[in-house]
């Protein structure tokens, strides 16, 4: 039997689901918003490096769990396993409400003006879907703006001569740089390069009722406890709440976009906290459940006119599938740079993120967040032994005493990295599971390259003792920064949504996360997600006074 | 080598008390087990039947005096504890029937393996070899050069890894977990600890 109706159901309360669900109730329509997880409790699991959602070595703290959740790895010799949330194969995002922003480690980028123009600049990257995003950054400044405001953020662009241009600064001022990031300030200084502090989701003074920063060390991968870092689940969805339009349901995994015969989304079915069917109709489902569970749920919404899935009659639902992948370099110094204070990433350069000679795109580079032991251990130069004496002498010796510049490359869309949807296998609730298939672009690996001998060449310059690049492999990308499986754009011919993030053909239904994207930019994906998110909602909110959804 | 020898008789540290509420624990632990089809009736019957409380939730204690050896080289005592005082095996054991749950098959294979490989090789226990010996033979694995008759349902790389890995979750981890008992790991590191909110950065402690 059919839950009484309402105006919107939203699959996925993060950094997407949480913006529209709060826009939606404020602007006065009924909303259900549907999470798979809970609401996030930071005493759980406070400094356990073991189960934070970083090093989830033995389970992730916000979810999902290894006992109900599972996907399967389609390798290109035709094998395939399965693989439980806590195993970096799963690229596995946090499922709980927050999503990721219950605990991430909050850094708070606009992309830049080119990054929505990345074809239009460079030109084509054989054997890559590369594309312009139908809109411009022009179209969503305005968007990241109220982001940078509601949610919070700390900031001092004037350090930045590559800075997005924008027309009011951060809410917040910009946090001073931790030991490690002075450093990295006068190497980068000394090589004419322009350091900067990192923009970030987190409060530097008190705002919007929430405290100013305590810098734990266990930070990045675990909840704040004085939510000092802005996510969704302690900005605007208590606001949706607030409005008493907006009902949270935990424990909450969608299965089916119901889709009716004239191509309307009429409902969602989904199991409740008891595993129980449950069907919610309503007049709009938005969809924002993340670049690998939004795309598995349309796949897994076949009706008459969309028989491979809501949005899919050209095959692109789930294409497309980005990440970043992450290069840089480490150091080891011949003085303590460890601060016992979290979440550590102070500094940032963008000299690299466009304007390379001869490379499409690049990267941003930042001092890495602060490593905990077990992640410390599992850190060595080529060559050293990963255990014994010499590994334990080396812990004790550089724990405190190194270094690490790293960045997130401009990944190049790869038509063939790739969610489906399994055909055999499924999970605790007998929905079929997202199937990961393909590679990143080879492009990657020569951005890659670039990159870390950048951040190798500024290591060396702070004085380190001993440098070594990382680079990158070839597999697949999608991890925390998921993205582009359901891309926006013009032409229904090549992409999923129009610039609304409407899918194209059924005007009620709605993509808002990190799906969207064109490309990923060069820089961490979140606040571009919650700017796109506020985008969609406003047309949906415009649509919705014309009465447009009622039928 | 400078670290000193791993006693040829070493065995895990001195059982612990058993109360009847830690007996019950266990049985409830391996009937979890056996309910969601991993754990196996023999776990349950010598926790209950054997008439002797088991020291161990997974591990034979023949297993786990062959994995304490092998933690004991991966992260070696000096002058700083080590696998062994950090607890590395209670650790593991207690995460082959919980987090870890899906690799208490390889470590059973992988063990006996092990075992096999040694006496094959050395014609004793790996417990009995020299530490130098030891480290030998580790780094066979490692490397994948084992004697490959030994190793063909887990690779021996594959063991090694794995129980290296888990060796440094042990002594890195939250002692919550049944590991870096007295947060010796911590120690060694200097980290503060525990971390109290919001104080620990103002030098409370120190």
């Amino acid at each position: 039997m059919a839950l009484p109706h309402v105006n919107a159901v939203i699959v996925g309360a993060g950094a997407g689901g949480g913006i529209v669900a709060k826009e939606l109730a404020e602007a006065g329509l009924s909303v259900v918003l549907l999470e798979r997880g809970q609401w996030p409790r930071y005493d759980q699991n406070n400094d356990d490096e073991l189960v934070s959602q970083r090093t989830p070595a033995l389970g992730n703290p916000f979810g999902p769990d290894d006992a109900r959740y599972r996907r399967v790895i389609a390798n290109a010799d035709g094998t395939t396993r399965i693989v439980v949330p806590s195993q970096g194969e799963y690229n596995n995002n946090a499922g709980c409400v927050g999503g990721g922003t219950a605990s991430y480690g909050a850094m708070a980028w606009r992309f830049m003006p080119q990054d929505f123009r990345l074809k239009f600049t460079y030109g084509e990257v054989e054997g890559s879907t590369l594309d312009d995003w139908p809109i411009r950054y022009e179209d969503l400044e305005p968007f990241y703006e109220k982001a940078e405001y509601e949610i919070g953020v700390s900031g001092d662009h004037t350090l930045n001569p590559f800075a997005a241009p924008r027309k009011k600064p951060y809410p917040m001022p910009a946090f001073p740089y931790n030991k490690e990031g002075q450093i990295m300030v006068q190497a980068t200084k000394r090589m004419g390069l322009h350091p900067f502090p990192i923009p970030m989701l987190r409060n530097s003074v008190p705002y919007n009722g929430r405290p100013a920063c305590i810098h734990m060390r266990s930070c990045v991968g675990f909840a704040c406890p004085v939510n000092a870092k802005a996510g969704s689940h302690n900005t605007v969805i208590p606001i949706a709440l607030a409005t008493g339009n907006c009902q949270v349901r935990t424990g909450c995994v969608a299965a089916e976009v119901v889709v009716d015969d004239r191509g309307r989304a009429r409902a969602v079915w989904y199991f409740d906290a008891n595993d129980q069917p449950q069907e919610q109709p309503a007049d709009i489902v938005v969809v924002s459940a993340s670049a690998t569970e939004t795309p598995r749920l349309l796949l897994n919404s076949k009706s008459k006119l969309f028989p491979n899935g809501a949005g899919n009659n050209n095959d692109w639902v789930g294409r497309n599938l980005q990440g970043h992948g992450y290069v840089g370099a480490w150091g080891l110094m011949p003085d303590e740079t460890y601060e016992e204070a979290g979440p550590g990433a102070t500094v940032a350069i963008c000299d690299f993120s466009h304007g390379n000679a001869g490379l499409v795109g690049g990267g941003m580079l930042a001092n890495e967040f602060i490593r905990l032991p077990y992640l410390f251990a599992g850190v060595r130069p080529p060559g050293e032994p990963h255990w014994g004496k010499a590994h334990k002498d080396f812990q004790r010796r550089y724990y405190k005493r190194c270094l690490r510049l790293v960045g997130p490359i401009q990944e190049m869309p790869n038509f063939s990295a790739r969610v489906s949807v399994d055909p055999a296998v499924t999970d605790h609730w007998g929905i079929p599971v997202c199937r990961l298939s393909g590679s990143r672009h080879a492009y990657d690996l020569q951005l890659g390259e670039f990159l870390s001998k950048k951040a190798e060449a500024i290591v060396k310059e702070a004085g380190a003792e001993r440098v070594w690049r990382g680079g990158l492999g070839l597999g697949l990308s999608g991890g925390q920064h998921q993205a582009g499986t359901c891309r926006m754009g013009d032409d229904p011919e090549t992409s999923v949504t129009n610039r609304f993030g409407q899918v194209h053909q059924i005007d009620n239904l709605f993509v808002a996360d990190g799906s969207l994207h064109v490309n990923n930019g060069g820089f961490n994906p979140v606040l571009t997600i919650m700017a796109l998110a506020y985008w969609v909602s406003d047309h949906i909110k415009a649509d919705w006074k014309a009465s447009k959804f009622r039928s | 080598m400078s670290e000193p020898q791993s006693a040829p008789s070493s065995k895990p540290a001195a059982p612990q008390k058993t109360t009847r509420r830690k007996v019950l624990k266990v049985a409830a632990v391996a009937a979890a087990g056996v309910a969601v089809g991993v754990g196996t009736p023999a776990v349950l019957n010598r926790a209950l039947f054997s008439g002797r409380p088991p020291r161990w939730r997974f591990l034979t204690d023949a297993e786990a005096s062959l994995l304490d050896a092998i933690c004991a080289q991966i992260i070696p005592t000096d002058q700083d504890p080590g696998a062994r005082e950090a607890g590395c095996v209670a650790f593991i054991d207690r995460q082959l029937v919980g987090a870890h749950q899906r690799f208490a098959e390889r470590y059973r294979v992988g063990l006996a393996a092990l075992a096999a490989t040694c006496q094959a090789l050395h014609a004793k226990p790996f417990e009995d070899l020299s530490s130098a010996e030891q480290i030998k033979l580790l780094e066979k694995l490692e490397q994948g050069q084992a004697p490959q008759e030994h190793w063909k349902i887990v690779s021996c790389g594959e063991f090694f890894h794995l129980v290296c890995d888990h060796s440094m979750q042990g002594f890195s981890g939250s002692p919550r977990h049944g590991g870096n008992k007295d947060y010796v790991s911590y120690r060694m590191l200097g980290l503060e600890y525990p971390d109290i909110i919001g104080q620990n950065r103002y030098g409370i402690r120190s």
